[in-house]
């Protein structure tokens, strides 16, 4: 395997030495910004070639208002709060949910399935399952919900938290952001909705897209192809995952969205309101939407003071560059969930990445 | 000083396996007495012990003695490749054993909540004394305490330790030089991913064992048979990279270790994998990290490799000057650079 | 942006299977994959099977894999 990192690498040196100047590509995707940091690809890549963390981890794009809904709901005696692992530690206005008293109402869990399970062996409790993710994540909520409809199962509700990569990618190009010369796209996004996805953003905006899964030498390829078409002048759409990812995605999941869920505006931080960003429960399934059955408003929460969340997942700013970074925002005292989620990319940088301050 | 179970001698009480642990147990009468005679002495049993005595009087003629102590409230209390009990004494065995020294004797304290079964109390004492005799050390002297139900978690064990330093042995963080060797005696994240499968909220079926061991035996025959061992430590909590981080701090060096010469059990990375878990950060409890001098690696390796617990013992890395601040590097598997950093203290599964 | 790993179907009743990887079991469903059949490999995220692996392209990926792929190969390398 390592020849053909190897390979890889000498590609990209080749492409970028050609090019001459800066390269900046975005990974859009939490999970590829932890690899690049855990394998050390950045140390491996040539000076130029500027790597950006963009909106692509769920938990820092999502908004402080329904972080704030769901340390609300977890104080209520007659709810559980069934979340994935890295809801746990973001701050909301007071506190998270690793700090609520009632540890009881709290629950980790792997799947939406094990949250419909502790539906039912809790008929007096409401169980909201705090559902973020992007495409990969949506379909394995959407199954829950059809199961809980089927079964009548009337304790359970979701909060969806779910949002889509591609609007995110679009309002990237269309406003803040014109230094963004390709996109290495997410794998498992990817899987679900499928490479094809992403030829509006190569057509539209003439931006290279290629999709690479997470392990070292799937990133490094992708980059090589990316380098590549950038030093031929030819943005193109592809795809280096062909282990698991075709052109059109799995259309079972696909379908289980659009029967339950349908796009609406969202607003996410560091982005602001994004047209068709967020998915949405259809009225069929409203009495498994939390928002609806808590009557709930999302109204965007404040910013914490000081915190440029915002910026560093636009990739406008790199984490160091925050003023807060490494004094009052750290990982045991994080701020803005860039900090908190382990796919953050400030995160990833104070893990893995921290010595490079000293180098520049 | 040291209350051990009074010497009461009263009617004998008799308890089968399904019976559970009272409060009275722990009062110091009748019940104390059944439970310490019947129970937990035939277990563990030692001249020392079987005095009773109000402390346990200890023959040591050495100066230079090692004295540790540990708590355990490990769940599930019974897991693969070991229990709570074999830990208690395998844990207390290897501080004082990568402390430079021969462990001697141990102490041991249990806390029992009421209504625990008295056949798991059984066989956790079972293994305390399996242990205990397997790692050459005597169980002087102990107690019991119970509380009631809900003031705590089945039963929380303590050991503390003594251990006779080994002649001319002196470990420290001061002794590491820029340049030294760092050895692990084997594979990482082995007990740590074997708890976890089995936490209610991950449960997950596998073949993953702990790799619950007493060093002892193992890091004197090192100490006794080379000469450039600087420093040792055993990566219990927070992992190998809790270890490395404490020993970079400690001894302001830096250190570097290569990715590709870690071991880890292919099932192992897998679960961790499953779960998004770093198996830097994972609990070891039968494996060491030691510094040793340039020239006495290969001899160390070699004495390890031919021990049953050191058979994949490998060279990791090495000792670096600090450049500004002393950083605990890894040189990642495709040859790329990052830091390992102090783990938080609780991995959290990841999915998104 | 999601952790989803490798894993074979090793038992598999409507859309509840038992997937392995590397020794390590773990419940999943395969409602988003209905074509999954028993000694499939699969790619598991959050429980659910979200698509077919190639075998071959999978050794090619996965450092794990193709780690344990070479290790199989080359039975007389020590380790070391």
């Amino acid at each position: 395997m390592l020849d053909r990192i190897q390979k890889a690498q000498s590609l990209i040196n080749a492409a970028c030495k050609k090019l001459g100047r800066q390269i900046n590509i975005m990974e859009v995707c939490g999970t590829h910004t932890v690899a690049i940091f855990r394998n050390g690809i950045r140390s491996t890549l040539p000076r130029k070639l500027k790597l950006l963390s963009g909106p692509g981890c769920p938990v820092c794009v999502t908004d402080q208002g329904y972080i704030d809904t769901v340390l609300q709901l977890a104080d209520r005696e007659d709810c559980i709060i069934t979340t994935y692992g890295d809801m746990v530690r973001v701050p909301g206005k007071d506190g998270s949910l690793e700090t609520k008293r009632s540890k009881a109402s709290v629950k980790v869990v792997l799947s939406s399935e094990d949250a419909l399970q502790l539906a039912r062996d809790n008929p007096n409790k409401m169980v909201v399952f705090v559902a973020v993710g992007f495409e990969t994540t949506a379909p394995a909520t959407a199954v829950v919900v059809k199961e809980a409809a089927e079964a009548n199962i009337d304790n359970f509700c979701i909060l969806s938290g779910h949002k889509l990569v591609v609007p995110a990618m679009r309002a990237l190009l269309s406003g803040k952001n014109n230094n963004i010369d390709a996109f290495l796209c997410p794998g498992h996004v990817s899987v679900i909705i499928g490479y094809g996805a992403f030829a509006e953003i190569v057509e539209r905006f003439a931006r290279p897209c290629v999709v690479a899964g997470f392990e070292p030498l799937q990133i490094i390829q992708g980059l090589s192809e990316i380098c590549q078409q950038l030093s031929a002048g030819k943005p193109d759409l592809k795809s280096v995952y062909s282990a698991a990812v075709t052109e059109r995605g799995n259309t079972t999941a696909q379908e289980i969205i659009a029967e339950c869920f349908e796009p609406a505006d969202g607003y996410w931080r560091g982005l602001g309101q994004i047209e068709k960003s967020t998915l949405k429960l259809k009225d069929k399934y409203s009495r498994f939407d939390a928002f609806r059955r808590f009557d709930i408003t999302e109204v965007p929460g404040e910013e914490m003071s000081g915190c440029r969340c915002g910026e560093v997942l636009c990739g406008l700013i790199e984490p160091a560059q925050c003023s807060l970074f490494e004094k009052s925002c750290t990982p045991r005292t994080p701020i803005g969930p860039c900090m908190v989620s382990s796919e953050g990319a400030c995160a990833a940088w104070f893990k893995y990445g921290r010595e490079r301050k000293s180098e520049q | 000083m040291v209350q051990v179970w009074p010497r009461e001698k009263k009617r004998a009480v008799k308890m089968g396996a399904n019976d559970r642990i009272l409060l009275a147990h722990g009062g110091g009468g009748q019940l104390t007495d059944e439970l310490i005679r019947r129970h937990i002495l035939p277990k563990l049993n030692n001249e020392s012990l079987a005095e009773l005595g109000d402390s346990a009087k200890l023959n040591v003629t050495s100066k230079s003695l090692c004295f540790t102590t540990d708590s355990y409230v490990v769940k599930p209390l019974f897991f693969n490749g070991g229990d709570i009990g074999k830990l208690a004494v395998c844990g207390t065995v290897n501080d004082l054993a990568v402390a430079g020294s021969k462990p001697v004797a141990l102490t041991l304290s249990l806390i029992i909540e009421e209504g625990f079964e008295l056949g798991l109390l059984e066989r956790i004492l079972a293994s305390i004394g399996r242990q205990a005799r397997q790692n050459n050390v005597d169980i002087v002297a102990g107690d019991t305490k119970t509380v009631e139900a809900g003031a705590a978690d089945k039963i929380f064990i303590n050991t503390a330790g003594i251990g006779v330093k080994l002649a001319g042995v002196d470990l420290g963080f001061e002794k590491i030089l820029a340049g030294d060797k760092i050895i692990i005696n084997g594979t990482i994240g082995d007990h740590g991913m074997t708890i976890i499968s089995q936490r209610e909220d991950i449960k997950f079926q596998s073949q993953l064992k702990s790799d619950c061991a007493g060093l002892a035996d193992l890091t004197c025959r090192l100490l006794e048979n080379t000469s450039g061992i600087r420093f040792m430590r055993d990566p219990t909590r927070g992992g190998l990279a809790a270890t490395l981080n404490e020993i970079s701090v400690a001894s302001t060096l830096s250190i570097e270790i290569r990715e590709a010469d870690v071991p880890v059990n292919p099932s192992v990375q897998a679960a961790a994998d499953m779960l998004g878990f770093d198996v830097l950060n994972i609990a070891n409890e039968g494996k060491f990290a030691a510094i040793v001098s340039p020239d006495s690696a290969d001899d160390c390796l070699k004495i390890c490799r031919n021990h049953p617990l050191g058979k994949r013992a490998k060279i990791i890395g090495e000792v670096t000057k600090t450049r500004d601040v002393p950083v605990v590097e890894l040189i990642t598997k495709i040859g790329g650079r990052r830091i390992i950093q102090m783990p938080y203290g609780r991995e959290l599964p990841r999915i998104c | 942006m999601c952790l989803a790993v490798p894993a074979r179907i090793v038992e598999l009743e409507g859309d509840m299977a038992v997937v392995d990887a590397m020794g390590n079991r773990w419940k999943a469903k395969t409602t988003l994959l209905p074509e999954a059949k028993l000694g499939d490999l699969v790619l598991i995220h959050a429980g659910f099977a979200i698509s077919l692996v190639d075998e071959e392209e999978a050794k090619k990926t996965w450092q794990l894999l193709a780690e344990i792929a070479e290790f199989d190969e080359t039975p007389n390398r020590v380790s070391g």
